[in-house]
Parts: C-alpha cells; sequence; structure tokens
C-alpha cells in the first residue's frame, strides 16, 4: 500500500489529469426521478454547435436569394454541399429521396459539425450518450412509422415471418436498432477523444504539433465516416420498410 | 495471515481486469475488417470503374462489423468510469 503512490508518479509522467469526462457546471435548482439535474458541458458544446450552423444557414440563406449565375466562392462551397447531399440520399433511396432529403441532411450536417468540433478544441457533443441516443430514437421513430404505415398489421406479422418460433430475435433486432446506431456513433467519437486527452495529458510536454495528425484521423476522418454511415444506416433501414420499387 | 485488500480496492482491481478482458472483444472487427477491406480492394483491382460504389459499401460493412467491438468498448468504459459494482457493497 505504502509503495502506490510512487507507482502512481511513475504511471502518470506528467502530473495533469487525464480528464475527458461530461462535467455539469451549474446545478439546477430542482431534481428529477430522485437526481441532480446540472448543465453540463455538453449542453454549452450543443449551443454551440448550433450558434454554428445557424450563422452558416442564414448567411447561406442570403446568399442563395441573390444567386448569380455564375457562383462564387461562398455560393460555391453551399450549392458543393446540397449538392453532395442530394447525390448521397437519392443514390440509396430513389423516388423516396425528395420526401427524407431534409431529414438526413439535417441529421448529417449536425452530426458532422459536432465530430469535428473536436478539432477547435470543443468536447465534441456526440461524444455523450445523452446526444445520440435521441438521434438514434429519432431514425428509429421514422422507420416504424413508415413500417406501420405501409406494411399495416404486416408490421406485426413480419416479426412472425420466417417461422412463429424467431418472434423474440425478431423484436430484438427491431428493438436493437437506435441502440446500435447510437452506441457506434458514441463510441467512436469517445474513443478519439479520450485518445486525444490521454496523449494530451500524458505527453503534455512533448505533444506539440504531431497530435495534428492524429487530430486529422481521429477528428476529421473518423467523424465524417461515422457521419456517412450513420446517415446510410437510417436511409437503409427506412427503404426496408418501405414498398418495392417499380 | 491477514491481508491489507479492503473490499473496494478488491472490487477496482477486479474491475480493472475486467476491462482489459473486455477489450478482446477489438479482435473480432479487426478480422473482419480487414477481411472486409481486402475484398474491397481485389474488387476495385477487377474493376476500377466502381471504385466509388465499392468503397461506400464497404465502409458501410465495415462501420457495422464495428459494433461489437464498440460494445466492449462500452463495457470497459462503464467499469473504469461508472462502476456499477462499488454501490452494491
Amino acid at each position: 500500500m505504502g509503495s502506490s503512490g510512487v507507482l502512481q508518479g511513475q504511471l502518470l509522467a506528467a502530473d495533469n489529469e487525464v480528464d475527458f469526462m461530461v462535467h455539469g457546471l451549474y446545478k439546477l435548482p430542482f431534481q428529477f426521478l430522485g437526481q441532480d439535474v446540472y448543465i453540463t458541458t455538453t449542453h454549452i458544446s450543443v449551443l454551440i454547435v448550433m450558434l454554428v450552423i445557424l450563422v452558416f444557414a442564414v448567411a447561406a440563406n442570403r446568399k442563395i436569394r441573390h444567386a448569380e449565375e455564375r457562383p462564387g466562392g461562398f455560393q460555391n462551397i453551399v450549392e458543393l454541399i446540397v449538392e453532395m447531399l442530394d447525390k448521397m440520399v437519392y443514390s440509396s433511396m430513389g423516388k423516396y429521396a425528395k420526401k427524407y432529403l431534409n431529414y438526413i441532411g439535417t441529421l448529417f450536417i449536425f452530426i458532422f459539425i459536432s465530430n469535428i468540433s473536436g478539432l477547435f478544441g470543443l468536447r465534441p457533443p456526440t461524444a455523450d450518450y445523452g446526444v445520440t441516443l435521441p438521434l438514434g430514437v429519432m431514425s428509429f421513430l421514422i422507420i416504424q412509422y413508415n413500417n406501420i404505415r405501409h406494411n399495416k398489421f404486416g408490421a406485426v406479422t413480419d416479426l412472425f415471418k420466417p417461422i412463429p418460433l424467431l418472434f423474440p430475435i425478431n423484436l430484438i433486432g427491431e428493438i436493437a436498432v437506435p441502440f446500435s446506431l447510437s452506441l457506434r456513433l458514441f463510441g467512436n467519437v469517445l474513443s478519439g477523444t479520450v485518445m486525444m486527452s490521454l496523449i494530451y495529458s500524458l505527453l503534455s510536454k512533448f505533444a506539440i504539433g504531431w497530435p495534428g495528425f492524429l487530430h486529422i484521423y481521429f477528428d476529421l476522418f473518423s467523424g465524417a465516416i461515422q457521419t456517412y454511415v450513420f446517415c446510410m444506416l437510417t436511409m437503409v433501414f427506412v427503404t426496408q420498410k418501405l414498398p418495392e420499387e417499380s | 495471515m491477514n491481508s491489507n485488500i479492503t473490499n473496494e480496492g478488491l472490487i477496482l482491481a477486479c474491475s480493472a481486469i475486467g476491462a482489459g478482458l473486455a477489450m478482446i472483444a477489438g479482435i473480432g472487427p479487426g478480422i473482419g475488417q480487414g477481411i472486409a477491406a481486402g475484398y474491397g480492394a481485389s474488387a476495385v483491382g477487377r474493376n476500377p470503374g466502381a471504385k466509388g460504389d465499392i468503397m461506400s459499401t464497404m465502409l458501410l460493412g465495415q462501420a457495422v462489423a464495428e459494433t461489437t467491438g464498440l460494445y466492449g468498448l462500452a463495457i470497459a468504459f462503464i467499469l473504469l468510469f461508472a462502476n456499477p459494482l462499488l454501490g452494491k457493497l
């Protein structure tokens, strides 16, 4: 027991605390289900991300209203983003794309900006399960809404489809969708955040410049891939429930 | 012989070992993603024109294969930072 202090000093070369947790900033004066309610760092990051998106949206709206025949700098970027989203949704949803373009586009922009906000020193909001679970649940509700709307009672009888014995497995397969969607995003972003904070706190004196490459991998590359995957899986699940294209 | 190990210490030590064991789950996704990437590379070699489609299919499959590893990661994080066993003492 006596040597644990020395050992700890050796293991953590720097004295900096490894810090990647969500912190409560302001305690709200009421309780919810017996738990204290806090305004956390995640709320602040989400607000900042929303503010950035809002400013960008207002600027893009103003620019597009006075659109020029030959697009210049900013208008080019806006058109590029919209065309990219259009192409992505149309390629995987076909004739149903028009209805879901707005939802998928919103999802894509919010998750992408959240994921890359680690580049600017924020703790990414998507590294909090309280942010990703609602996103997963939203997708789940849209999937089940389409399922019930297009298959009517088939939504229930499909669960008994190959043989009735498989009903529990089919049910779990349906219910697991929001959790697998949200856990995938959460796990990827959190692991990136943990790696970066480990590097910055344990190698604090040597972490100059070169962690930039790790930022490009963990924040930009991994964040973009996970955004794409989240939107793609949502579209695939929704399209599965819709009637076949003729 | 009397030991100085407290109940909390025992639980923390076993949780740390359990977190390490949970990360063995990383083997599966590694192998799976490698196989997917290998077949993706051979598909691009055979048909370079379809690179975009192959790439997006490959990434989607890899992301799905990654899920099991992330469940292991989630369990490791729960054991390390939000240990539910300490409350059971």
